[in-house]
């Protein structure tokens, strides 16, 4: 997986602040941030955008105006259900790392407009009935190749995609939390009220890929960050980690990128050489996460 | 023998008075409607709120997101299976004296069924969506099966309530002169002409007989694939086998209840003791008996199957409701609920209709209380622990508006039923004339 250079991470918070990250970059797309007119005062905050032909712009922050909404939906309902093809998206978390620093689960919930007790990653302390030890475990969405959440859903809102993403449409949940009900692993959570900055984001585009804004009466939950995904970079949570916990990349590739140190390795070799295994897996769920065990030392 | 039918004495006039005289809009019924729609208008408030602020202002929570809403429904759908095992399956065996209380076991299973639709849409984050189900419906969905065999079930249960209905119909048509105008009109074109022709009784009884036999598989959908919602999932307390004949069961002995408290009801308001008579209690008691040995066998087998075997997570979940967190709603419900209320109903003198009906209340809030024991625990013992979340995340109680659009669901099953035993006679008038006529000819 190639890695964000320092343009492309100016250019994330931008945008990241803007709410509007995956609409707005996309190449050779529909949708456009459309033009700069010269009415506008510059504010002299200039940022990098691409534009539809792929190029590199700097324009003033100023002159952004999102492009045609509804056109955006469509578009990005579209783009989010369809995934990136040829893409096995994998993640390995390495809990002998995991210091509990929740760096992970911060980041995650700020990209995706999460309420403090609604969490698309949570970090659990884990007991080790053997040992008596415990440890920390980062458990997010498992995007199962056999997800259970996605069988019993009745109106096709949540869904497997080519890249083995397993996503959400918050736009057709009706909200019967069957998927909440059947998934083993709990990763799912609902918006039982308004959520937060929901006035803030009201105007902003809904895209499924980061599943914001966020919408009262439906489910949510981690989306291996699929609009980061699209760029070519690593998901929230596993940038965000300051202990080189989480590996992340492409099973087709057979090569994962660690968040933190940013080292690429074969992803067949750091499963072998560590015993990596996945949650519950008599269950036949077929998780895309792996996990590396926690050491004995630091448990 | 048949002593239930113990009206030879009386004459097709008397039978006529006896069972139409019910059919009228008394200040009675109106003071007890008056009540229901003020207490209705209560709890919708609480559904206003809900729909405002989101199902935020129930108790529930990401690890128990199904609660009362859910086990309610499940109870709902339970008890509309007794008008299957009444009209139709003893029914078609035959069963004499089932006949005078076949319409209120019908008028129990409609109303309940109706409600029980209902009672999921309260339980969605967005009824405002509800058109999707049918839009983007996809059929691996248990939730979509269950949808299609409840519509199902409804419309054959009201056919069946009101096929068989239609002399009863004609005589209201022709008796009932003092009714309003639009009632008078509903009349004459819902008895769809019938004038008692040998013809029209024979098409009547082959159709009957067509929705008794269709309503079993029906029937038995229904709550089958209501227990598969939780059965087709991956947690442990929900994924088990049996779960359908187990909920089929226990569907059996909240139905009993439910018609054994209604018989009384009505019995008692409409003055039918000569028609709804002891042996009828006596008899559903021992029908009650019945139900609840199997379902107790089915109890012993979800219990006692996972707690032997005991792997680490069917262990916990055993263990929590045999001495656990659920113990005390557990032992009540089991002992409380259905061991002791059947072990009473062997003795003769419990089988009084005051005493039955004083059990069968008990037995339909323990089935109540059942429903509740099987949707929530099973949330509260995830695989992974419940960390990082408030306090109260880690139990569940229900708030008032939960509590009160719960209430709202009784409330309408109460006016469904209320309002169709005004519109018609609650005990098949022509059926009892005929077991009369052939007992008299015999």
């Amino acid at each position: 997986m190639n890695m964000a250079n320092k343009n492309d991470k100016s250019r994330r918070r931008f945008l990241q602040k803007l709410g509007i990250a995956g609409a707005s970059t996309v190449a050779g797309s529909a949708l456009l941030l459309q033009g700069c007119s010269d009415s506008n005062k510059a504010s002299g905050n200039k940022v990098k955008v691409l534009t539809a032909d792929n190029k590199l712009v700097e324009v003033d922050v100023a002159h952004l105006k999102p492009g045609d909404k509804i056109q955006d939906l469509k578009y990005l309902q579209k783009r989010g259900r369809e995934g990136i093809p040829g893409k096995k998206f994998v993640m390995v978390v390495d809990l002998a790392k995991c210091k509990n620093a929740r760096k992970c689960m911060k980041a995650c919930q700020s990209a995706h407009q999460l309420k403090p007790e609604m969490h698309h990653l949570n970090v659990l302390e884990m007991e080790d009935p053997v040992k008596k030890t415990s440890y920390w475990m980062p458990k997010t969405c498992q995007h199962c190749d056999n997800p259970p959440c996605v069988s019993v859903c009745p109106v096709d809102a949540t869904f497997k995609r080519q890249d083995g993403i397993v996503l959400i449409d918050n736009e057709r949940c009706i909200g019967c939390r069957f998927c909440v009900a059947a998934c083993p692993y709990s990763a799912r959570t609902f918006n039982w009220t308004e959520p937060k900055n929901s006035d803030k984001m009201a105007d902003v585009t809904y895209d499924m890929e980061l599943n914001v804004p966020q919408k009262k009466g439906t489910v949510t939950k981690c989306a291996f960050s699929a609009d980061q995904l699209r760029h070519g970079k690593l998901p929230y949570c596993v940038s965000a980690c300051p202990n080189g916990v989480y590996y992340f990349g492409d099973q087709n590739e057979d090569l994962v990128t660690n968040g933190t140190t940013k080292k690429t390795v074969r992803l067949s070799h750091l499963l072998e050489e560590n015993a990596a295994y996945t949650l519950m897996p008599e269950l036949g769920t077929q998780p895309s996460v792996y996990y590396l065990p926690p050491r004995e030392s630091e448990g | 023998m048949n002593e239930t039918i113990a009206k030879g004495h009386l004459s097709e006039e008397q039978i006529d008075k006896d069972l139409l005289k019910n059919v009228n809009w008394g200040g009675k019924f109106k003071l007890w409607m008056g009540f229901l729609t003020v207490s209705l208008i209560i709890c919708l408030y609480y559904y206003y709120q809900q729909l405002q602020n989101g199902l935020g202002v129930t108790g529930l929570h990401d690890y128990v997101s199904w609660g009362i809403y859910i086990s309610n429904f499940v109870f709902f759908v339970a008890t509309s299976l007794i008008g299957m095992l009444v009209s139709s399956v003893l029914g078609m065996m035959k069963v004499e004296w089932v006949r005078p209380v076949a319409r209120i076991a019908e008028l129990v299973a409609l109303a309940f069924a109706m409600v029980a639709g209902l009672i999921i849409i309260t339980d969605m984050g967005r009824p405002d969506r509800l058109l999707n189900v049918f839009i983007h419906g996809r059929v691996q969905s248990p939730i979509v099966w269950d949808i299609a065999v409840v519509v199902t079930y409804v419309v054959i249960s009201g056919l069946l309530l009101y096929i068989p209905m239609l002399p009863d119909i004609a005589l209201c048509r022709d008796k009932l002169n003092n009714v309003p105008k639009w009632q008078q009109k509903m009349y004459r074109s819902l008895s769809l002409g019938w004038n008692n022709t040998a013809k029209q009784f024979r098409l009547m009884n082959r159709y009957t007989r067509m929705l008794l036999i269709l309503i079993i598989p029906i029937a038995l959908s229904i709550h089958t694939v209501t227990s598969w919602l939780f059965a087709m999932t991956l947690r442990s307390g929900w994924d088990s086998p049996i779960f359908g004949p187990y909920f089929v069961s226990g569907a059996f002995v909240a139905g009993c209840a439910a018609v054994i408290i209604a018989m009384f009801f009505f019995r008692n308001n409409y003055k039918l003791k000569e028609y709804i008579t002891a042996d009828h209690f006596d008899r559903m008691g021992k029908l009650l008996v019945l139900v609840a040995l199997v379902y107790v066998y089915f109890n012993i087998n979800e219990i006692i199957v996972p707690g032997y075997k005991a792997n680490t997570a069917d262990a916990k979940h055993v263990h929590e409701m045999l001495y656990g967190h659920d113990s005390v709603m557990f032992w009540l419900v089991q002992l409380g609920g259905l061991v002791i209320p059947f072990l009473l109903i062997l003795f003769k003198p419990m089988r009084k209709p005051l005493p039955l009906t004083i059990i069968a209340v008990v037995i339909l809030a323990g089935a109540w209380f059942k429903r509740v024991l099987i949707v929530v625990p099973t949330q509260l013992a995830p695989y992974y622990p419940i960390q990082n979340v408030p306090e109260g995340w880690t139990g569940y109680s229900p708030t008032t508006p939960e509590v009160a659009i719960t209430v709202a669901s009784f409330i309408l099953v109460v006016m469904i039923i209320t309002v169709l035993a005004k519109l018609f006679p609650v005990v098949p008038i022509w059926e009892v004339k005929e077991d009369m006529n052939h007992k008299n000819n015999k």
